[in-house]
């Protein structure tokens, strides 16, 4: 007991140092390790970092130190843990977002207009436009400063179950229970031509094709319960190549920023595809069963293309091209892209699908089917979203379990982030969505208001809007 | 002819069986002259033999024709369904269904969904003024001397304080008996109920649910303090099983049901749930 007062009036009286290791997220040092005063809070540390960087402007960056965030100053924490004061000190620095979300926390409006269950909505990438999907046949655009309907578009024969935006927001395709797929005009809300006919089956999936690859945006991607998956062209209207080899039905198709396709399927495996030719690069085993869903470690950026925060406007698609391939190098950093696969077995796989045919960590621990999985927008975690009720979340470059999120009383079906990475939405067969905190790992806002299930739910990119629909055929719009 | 040297038919002859006589001749010499018309003859004629041996058999041998008979015909009939079935042009799916399903969840199958109801279709509200708008408005007064009798105690049997109940009861879980000099009701233990046969009426179907409480006998405050279900009763069913939500997200667990049917006669309770 004396040794320990004692040592704590030692304390009191000089400020201790202690070795630590600065590294960024993918492991490289900033520096040589430096010896730190004991007193030193995440504030200071944030003020090193950006001098060991020369950043011109100052950025914020959050501390962790093994996988746990640093709140106090590093000598509570060393108290608190009884770290070792001798060893190096290893602290992982995570550049924040500049800006932040508000998160939502009211109804802003609820839109009745559909005459059947809403079955998608999506916010188009620089987050002026909405359009939703439904079980009425119809693709409806809707105005987002009156929150009032812009534009019914007819044409399809059965139940719209899936729409995309392209990345410059020039198009729309949607594709339905019959198997077409027609591309809307989101200016006019007519259609492009004749519904492109080829999907025998209904459409499980829709992906575009990056916009830092192909400047204006022309070719997209389409999975069908079929099992094959097609690539379609806008400007000549027709499907330019097939992807086939799956033996049952494709779930998900996701077109990646490298270039490649990725599609997972109910034959329990996952299909990587080069887009010149069409030809099968890469098989990825591992699950026992159905895989549901995937997700790029690039897939925000992927989505919004050149639009940030910001909202800025572009004009030539040259300038479009540019900015988004900066975009999107800045973002997958010198890691290859990372895939994650959600399926029936309950489990998840964190691939590096350039590097290894063999999954780089399993992430067990849903008690029930995983049926969507989604990354942070900074690609630092990610969400797993289950029947077991529960949201969990991930960290996205080794795959360790961080958090479970609990509260729905039913199947979650979406989720989906807000752009800072800092806040998850989450929608539930129980009526009700649910905003997360991924910080405090709590539940940071409960929206109830719908009358059945939450089908579909989508944080625009701008932060300022939540659309969600469902089976109660309205689509209510949250606000911060 | 087969045969072009001896040597060869010798070696035939050693390998073919003895019982080929018939083979062999018509193979030697072909067949009669009428043969193929005595064939067809005998088959067209066949029907008719078989009809009348099976309007003829009697007993075992009658059931056994009737049976392969029967088995014959139900094979034709899938047979001519079949070959049907190819050629007709059916009519697909085409048409718009209701009930729309995301993807993700088109090929779930939906078992569970016949038990799981519909929020929209639950949590219609009625209005305050159909507060006491039950589907039994009236039910029959129960007298006293009905609902209880009258238990003699004592040595001589002289005391009559004590009553049983003679209808169908609901006693909670944690009840314990009172000291007998105490207990001026009984409850009999083969009268007491803890399930209850619960109709939603908008649904059509019916779940066997477990009962939480006796919100109100019609007939008296005693009653429903005792715990006595009669008809017209209101009760209360745990419908947590049921995955009913409220607007909020919460679970709704307990819901009132009025009692249909005389469960002291019947030997169990039928209920409707109030909505």
């Amino acid at each position: 007991m004396d040794a320990d007062t004692e040592s704590m009036v030692e304390k009191s009286e000089i400020i201790n140092n202690v070795m630590c290791l600065l590294t960024d997220p993918d492991g490289t040092r900033l520096g040589a390790p430096l010896y730190l005063p004991q007193n030193a809070g995440p504030q200071q540390l944030n003020q090193i970092v950006n001098k060991l960087l020369n950043n011109e402007e100052k950025l914020p960056y959050a501390f962790y130190i093994s996988d746990e965030e640093l709140l106090v100053p590093l000598e509570k924490y060393l108290q608190n843990k009884k770290v070792s004061v001798e060893k190096v000190l290893p602290i992982v620095c995570q550049p924040q977002s500049l800006f932040r979300i508000r998160p939502v926390n009211r109804c802003s409006a609820t839109i009745s207009g559909h005459a059947e269950a809403v079955l998608s909505v999506a916010f188009s990438p620089d987050g002026r436009q909405l359009a939703s999907g439904s079980g009425d046949t119809t693709v409806r655009f809707w105005d987002l400063g009156t929150q009032t309907p812009l534009y019914t578009c007819t044409g399809h024969k059965n139940w719209v179950l899936c729409i995309a935006w392209s990345p410059d927001g020039k198009y729309l395709v949607s594709g339905s229970k019959a198997g077409e797929l027609i591309c809307w005009d989101p200016q006019t809300g007519k259609s492009l031509g004749n519904p492109l006919i080829g999907h025998k089956k209904w459409i499980t999936g829709i992906s575009w094709e990056p916009v830092h690859l192909n400047a204006p945006c022309r070719r997209f991607v389409s999975a069908s319960k079929d099992g094959d998956a097609r690539i379609w062209d806008v400007s000549l209207k027709k499907c330019v190549m097939s992807l086939s080899g799956h033996t049952l039905a494709v779930t998900c198709v996701k077109w990646g920023g490298d270039g490649v396709i990725y599609t997972g399927s109910q034959d329990c495996t996952i299909k990587v595809w080069e887009t010149t030719q069409g030809k099968l690069i890469r098989e990825l085993k591992g699950h026992g069963h159905w895989v549901n869903s995937l997700a790029l470690s690039t897939e925000y950026v992927l989505r919004t293309g050149a639009f940030d925060h910001t909202g800025k406007q572009y004009s030539s698609p040259e300038e479009i091209k540019k900015v988004a391939l900066e975009r999107y190098q800045t973002m997958r950093g010198k890691a290859p892209e990372r895939l994650v696969s959600g399926s029936d077995d309950f489990t998840m796989f964190l691939w590096e699908p350039f590097i290894n045919k063999h999954p780089k960590t399993r992430m067990t621990g849903h008690q029930q089917l995983v049926n969507h999985v989604y990354f942070s927008p900074d690609g630092q975690w990610v969400a797993s979203a289950s029947f077991d009720k529960s949201v969990k979340l991930w960290n996205g470059t080794t795959g360790k379990f961080v958090a479970a999120f609990r509260g729905h009383v039913g199947p979650v079906y979406q989720i989906s982030w807000s752009a800072d990475s800092r806040l998850l939405l989450s929608g539930s067969k129980d009526s009700t969505l649910k905003v997360w905190d991924i910080r405090t790992r709590k539940l940071r806002q409960d929206l109830p208001g719908h009358a059945d299930e939450v089908f579909s739910v989508d944080w625009s990119p701008d932060g300022e809007k939540v659309a969600s629909g469902g089976k109660d055929r309205a689509l209510k719009l949250w606000m911060g | 002819m087969v045969r072009s040297s001896t040597s060869i038919s010798h070696s035939f002859r050693l390998i073919f069986p003895q019982g080929d006589y018939i083979e062999r001749h018509r193979r030697d010499y072909g067949y009669r002259l009428d043969h193929f018309e005595r064939k067809r003859k005998k088959e067209a004629r066949q029907v008719h033999k078989r009809s009348a041996m099976a309007q003829k058999a009697l007993g075992i041998k009658g059931k056994i024709i009737a049976k392969k008979n029967y088995a014959e015909k139900a094979q034709m009939k899938k047979t001519l369904a079949m070959h049907e079935e190819s050629s007709s042009r059916r009519k697909t799916d085409d048409n718009v269904q209701d009930g729309a399903v995301p993807a993700y969840l088109l090929d779930r199958d939906n078992t569970t969904r016949a038990k799981v109801l519909s929020n929209t279709i639950k949590q219609k509200r009625k209005e305050k003024a159909g507060k006491w708008d039950v589907p039994l408005p009236k039910v029959r007064p129960v007298a006293e001397d009905e609902m209880f009798k009258v238990v003699r105690t004592g040595k001589r049997k002289t005391k009559q304080w004590k009553r049983m109940v003679t209808k169908a009861t609901f006693v909670g879980p944690g009840f314990t008996r009172k000291p007998p000099k105490y207990e001026r009701f009984i409850r009999p233990t083969g009268l007491r109920f803890t399930k209850a046969h619960v109709t939603h009426p908008e649904l059509k179907c019916t779940f066997n649910l477990e009962i939480i409480g006796v919100k109100k006998n019609p007939n008296g405050p005693m009653y429903t303090s005792l715990g006595v279900m009669t008809k017209g009763t209101i009760i209360e069913v745990n419908v947590s099983e049921l995955g009913l939500v409220t607007p909020a997200g919460k679970v709704v667990w307990g819901k009132y049901a009025q009692v249909t049917n005389n469960p002291e006669n019947d030997g169990c309770i039928n209920a409707v749930l109030l909505v």
